[in-house]
Order: C-alpha cells, then structure tokens, then sequence
C-alpha cells in the first residue's frame, strides 16, 4: 500500500507542475504583448503615422472603413438570425441546420472564406479588388459572432419581461421590437465589439478581395472617383494586410519598421476593443445581478 | 370598423412581415456556408472532371507540377501540402497541450478565485489577436533565436510553424478546458476530498474524467484553427515545395501554398483548379471537425454529461 506521505508528496510535486506550466504561459503571453508594443512604438517615427504615401494613416483610415462596411453588413443579416434562432425557429431539422451552419462559419479557415470573397464578389461580378468586396468577406466571418451573441442575449432575458408585454396585448412582433431588442441592446454592442476586433486582424479574406494597394487623395471628397477616401469600390489595404506585404514583399528600405509598428498600431486596437467589450459586458452582469 | 380593430389588423399584418423577414433571414444565413461548400465543390471538382486527375493521385502523389494552363497535363500530387498541414497542426498541439492543460488545472483547481478572474480574462484576450501579428512577431524575434539553438539553415522551418500555430492555439484550448472544468459540480470534488484523496487524485480521477467532452472539444477547435491558418503560418514555414521530413528544415501545407499561389495562377488553369481543391479539402476537415464535435457532445449528453 502506498502511504500517505508518498501522496502527499505527489500531490506536491503535481501542483507545482501546473503551476510552473501556467506560469511559464502566462510569462510568455505577457512578454510577447509588451514586446510588440514597446518594442515597435519604440521605433514608430511621425511620418509613419502621417496620411501620406509613406506613412500608416491611409492604413489605419482602410482598417477603420473596412470594419465599419462589414460590421454594418453583418448587422443587417447577423441580428434578424439571431433573433430568428431564439425566437421564431422551432425545434426541429430546419433549425438544427441553421445552427449547425452558424458553427460551421465560426471555423471556416478565413483563407477559404477569402477565395470565395474572390470568387463571388470580384470574379462574378467583373469587378477590380476593392474595399466593398474585402467588407462582406470579413462580414462573412464575423455573422457567425454576431448571429450567437445575439441569440444568447434574447435567450439571457428574463422571462417578466416578454410575458409582461405579451401580458399588455402586444403582438410577438412588438414585444421583439418594443421590449426585447433594447434590453439586449448593450449585449449585442458588446458582441459587435468583439467582431470588430476580428475585422482588424484579418488578412488572409482580405489578400484577394480588397487588395494590396492604396490611393487616397484626402482633398478629393467626389464619392464616385477611384481616390475618394469614402468610395467603398476602390481597392484598400488594411494594416494587417500591410504587415503580410511587407515582410513577403518588402520593397521598402524601412519594411520592416513599417511592418512593426504596423504590428503594434494593430495590437492596440484589437487589445483597447476587446477590453472595452468586457467592461461593458461586465457593467451589464453588475446591472443585472443588482436588479434580481 | 372601429379604430381598434385597425390597430390589431396593423400589429397582425406587421407580424406576419416581421416573422417572413425574420425567417428569411435566419434561413439565408443558413445558406451562406451551403452556398460556399457548393462553389468550393464546383471549383475543386474541375481536377478530377475537367482535367482528369483521379482523387489518389491529389491525396497520395507527391508529384507536383500542375501546368498554369487550360489544357492541363500537369501532375498535382497535393501529398506534401496536406502533411505538412498534418505534421505542422500535430506538432502545434503537442507543444500547446502540456501547458493548455496545466494552465487550465491551475486555473481552475489551484488559482484562489480572485486570480482566476485575473488570468481567464487575460487568456481570452489572447485569441483575439490577428494572426499576422503572430506571425510577424514568430519571423523577427523566433526564427533568429531557433537558428542560434539549432543546427538549421534557415531557421524558417516547420518547428517555427508549431511553435507560432502552438501560441495561437493555446488561449483557444485553455478557455475551452477550464470552462469544462468549472462547469464539474464542486459536490464532485468535495466528495473525493471526503474519502481522502488528494487533490491530484481529485483532479485525475474526478474533474479531469468528468470534463472529457468538453476538453477534447476545445482540442478540436483548436485544431481546426491551426489547420486554417495561412498567413502566420506562410510567414515562417519557408514555403519549399517539399515533404515535411525535418523539423528543422522548410516545407508548405495547404493554406501557404494557396495563399502564395493563388494570385498568380491563371483564371481556368489546372494550377488555380488544382489550389481549388485543397480549398475543398480544408473546407471538408473543418466541417468534419464540426461534425466530431457534435458526436463529442451527443455522446456525453447520452452518458447523462455535464448538459
């Protein structure tokens, strides 16, 4: 038999293996976060973040503009099936299917999702890379994220609230539109946060969709000319994309200067949206929990 | 007709047109991923139809030279892109599991709640950043470090790829893990603690069985993100059209060879039907991750799981 001290030893030795472990991970991811961003904003020099040919502003007004398309694209048709799944669906084969493919989106490697962009919005329709094009691709993958985080949000709901409105004569219609949606409506902001952190990331939908070039002119504001900055039908490199280019590519004396602060101006934005996401979901459970 | 009764009509009316839209909606969202299946499917398919490659020869052969025209004659062996996705993806979870696991357990187990709330959140930050940053960050700080420690030419490399995919996929896996594990009921463990086992007895014997489902569930989804992954990857593997046969030497997978491939094949050409296909291929492996995840979770809902 073994002994007592034995399994107390073990045990010892066991936690400090997991510690050690997730010690280690946690040291690294740290590390790895302040060397991105100090390391690179370091380095950044102010022609870099002007909105010149030379600099990242161009890039940083792309990202912005692009997210904006898709997040208003995946919006559109995200929340009414979010609505769909946790209202109106019964439980049956149908629903089944739509859930299943609400998964299936959510793991779709984005290259693919990139070379259907390609196919469908710039092949099919004969068109040049641009930035339209490079917006529904990425609202392709973030309609999954909008789509759950709006069902789980209606679902979330007290039930006083739909029976109290069924309760006052409301149609279903009414009581979505009147009582539920605005409840939820902090929920679905913070769903839309996150997706937006994933819109700035992604390059691989974007390589054949939006392009890898840029040509604004910031006193051009005619929405129909190829360097309107506003023009959705003109191609438009993200940063992400600029980072792929760059270190691919890098035609640039200072590439990889470029790609760096590229690198951290990306870091930034995605970390400073993600963090402002779980404020306000974390405001939201503070609010909730004090009205039970 | 009294005034009410419009209203009612009205709300009846916009019901009917809220539920439609609602519906269609729901339906077309359903209809994305069919819709993506079936052009990767017609795409991919032009190998085999158009230009007469039989599947064996895509899977097994590691003749590549697919010709960038219409009239094909070419070889498209796809063999060593699809295992150097394997080994690459196999590699990344060999290294990212031991510490998904320890981070998960310590989380859950070790950590007093106040750090826990401290860690996860830090971790689940972690899978929101883009993948090229990754990638970047792999190609100017890793590559020059692994080619100090090891005898390798380049330091591009497939252990640079499971290194970099091993990060990306270890928050993905330690959120997943340490939900299943919170989720056990504590009456579990304080029964174990009652009959005298140690915490390392609870944790193998009680909380780790008990989350199964759930862990390999996170596996899988990482997994899935690792085999998707092109441009992290594409930015430290070197991108040589050869078998993965050293871990300290070059090699491709699918996502590189299309995304360095893609913009110059030829619209039509066996090359562009050929990268098609491993489109599909990739397409088919995340759809049977989904479908293993789905077995996963009916399995334990059957065995009276955790759901």
């Amino acid at each position: 038999m073994i002994s007592v001290e034995a399994k107390k030893r073990k045990d010892k030795c066991m936690t400090r293996i997991f510690v050690a472990g997730a010690a280690f991970a946690v040291i690294l991811l740290i590390a790895f976060v302040l060397y991105v961003v100090i390391d690179e904003v370091g380095g950044m020099t102010s022609k870099m973040l002007s909105f010149g040919p030379q600099g990242l502003g161009n890039m940083f007004f792309n990202t912005i503009y692009l997210v904006f398309l898709a997040l208003v694209a995946s919006t559109i048709t995200g929340i009414p099936a979010g609505i769909f799944l946790a209202e109106y669906a019964k439980k049956g084969r149908l629903t089944h299917w739509v859930r299943m493919a609400v998964e299936t989106l959510a793991s779709l490697p984005s290259i693919v999702v990139g070379l259907f962009g390609y196919l469908v919005f710039i092949v099919m329709t004969g068109s040049q890379w641009n930035l339209f094009a490079g917006a529904l691709a990425v609202s392709i993958l973030t309609l999954p994220l909008v789509t759950s985080v709006t069902e789980d949000a209606l679902r979330n709901l007290p039930s006083s609230y739909r029976n109290g409105s069924l309760g006052l004569g409301a149609s279903h219609w009414q009581t979505i539109w009147r009582v539920l949606l605005p409840a939820c409506f902090p929920r679905i902001m913070t769903g839309l946060i996150m997706a937006a952190g994933r819109g700035f990331g992604e390059a691989a939908a974007l390589m054949f969709t939006a392009g890898m070039s840029t040509d604004i002119n910031w006193t051009d504001w005619d929405i129909t000319s190829s360097s309107c900055p506003l023009n959705p039908f003109r191609p438009g490199e993200t940063l992400a994309l600029n980072i792929w280019a760059l270190r691919t590519e890098a035609l640039q004396a200072d590439a990889a200067q470029q790609a760096a602060s590229s690198s951290a101006i990306l870091m930034i934005m995605v970390l400073s949206f993600s963090l402002a996401a779980r404020y306000l979901s974390y405001r939201i459970d503070k609010k909730m929990g004090g009205n039970k | 007709m009294k005034a009410i009764d419009t209203v009612v009509q009205k709300a009846h009316r916009n019901e009917k047109a809220a539920r439609t839209f609602i519906t269609i909606c729901g339906i077309g969202m359903a209809l994305v991923p069919l819709l993506i299946g079936a052009f990767l499917f017609i795409k991919g398919t032009d190998t085999f139809f158009t230009f007469g490659h039989s599947v064996t020869e895509f899977l097994f052969s590691g003749q590549w030279k697919p010709s960038d025209t219409a009239e094909g004659g070419g070889q498209v062996g796809a063999a060593m892109f699809l295992t150097g996705s394997l080994v690459t993806c196999a590699l990344a979870l060999l290294i990212s599991l031991p510490f998904s696991m320890a981070s998960s357990i310590y989380m859950t187990e070790i950590a007093t709640p106040r750090r826990r709330r401290l860690i996860q959140p830090a971790i689940e930050l972690f899978t929101g950043i883009p993948s090229v940053v990754y990638g970047f960050v792999g190609m100017t700080v890793l590559i020059p470090a692994l080619r100090k420690l090891f005898p390798m030419p380049f330091g591009f490399s497939v252990l640079a790829a499971g290194i970099v995919l091993a990060i990306m996929i270890f928050p993905t896996i330690t959120t997943m893990a340490a939900d299943a594990m919170a989720a056990v009921p504590k009456s579990w463990r304080e029964a174990s603690y009652g009959l005298g086992a140690t915490r390392w007895e609870t944790i193998a014997h009680v909380v780790l069985p008990a989350a199964k489902s759930g862990i390999f569930t996170g596996i899988i989804l990482g997994l899935a993100r690792a085999l998707g992954e092109a441009l992290a990857v594409a930015m430290v593997i070197g991108q040589m059209k050869v078998f993965p046969t050293s871990l300290f030497l070059p090699a491709s997978t699918l996502t590189t060879a299309i995304s360095a491939d893609m913009g110059g094949a030829m619209e039509g050409g066996e090359y562009n039907a050929a990268l098609w296909t491993m489109a599909l291929v990739l397409f088919l492996l995340s759809f049977l991750f989904i479908f293993i995840i789905h077995q996963i979770n009916a399995a334990s809902d059957l065995k009276g799981g955790r759901n």
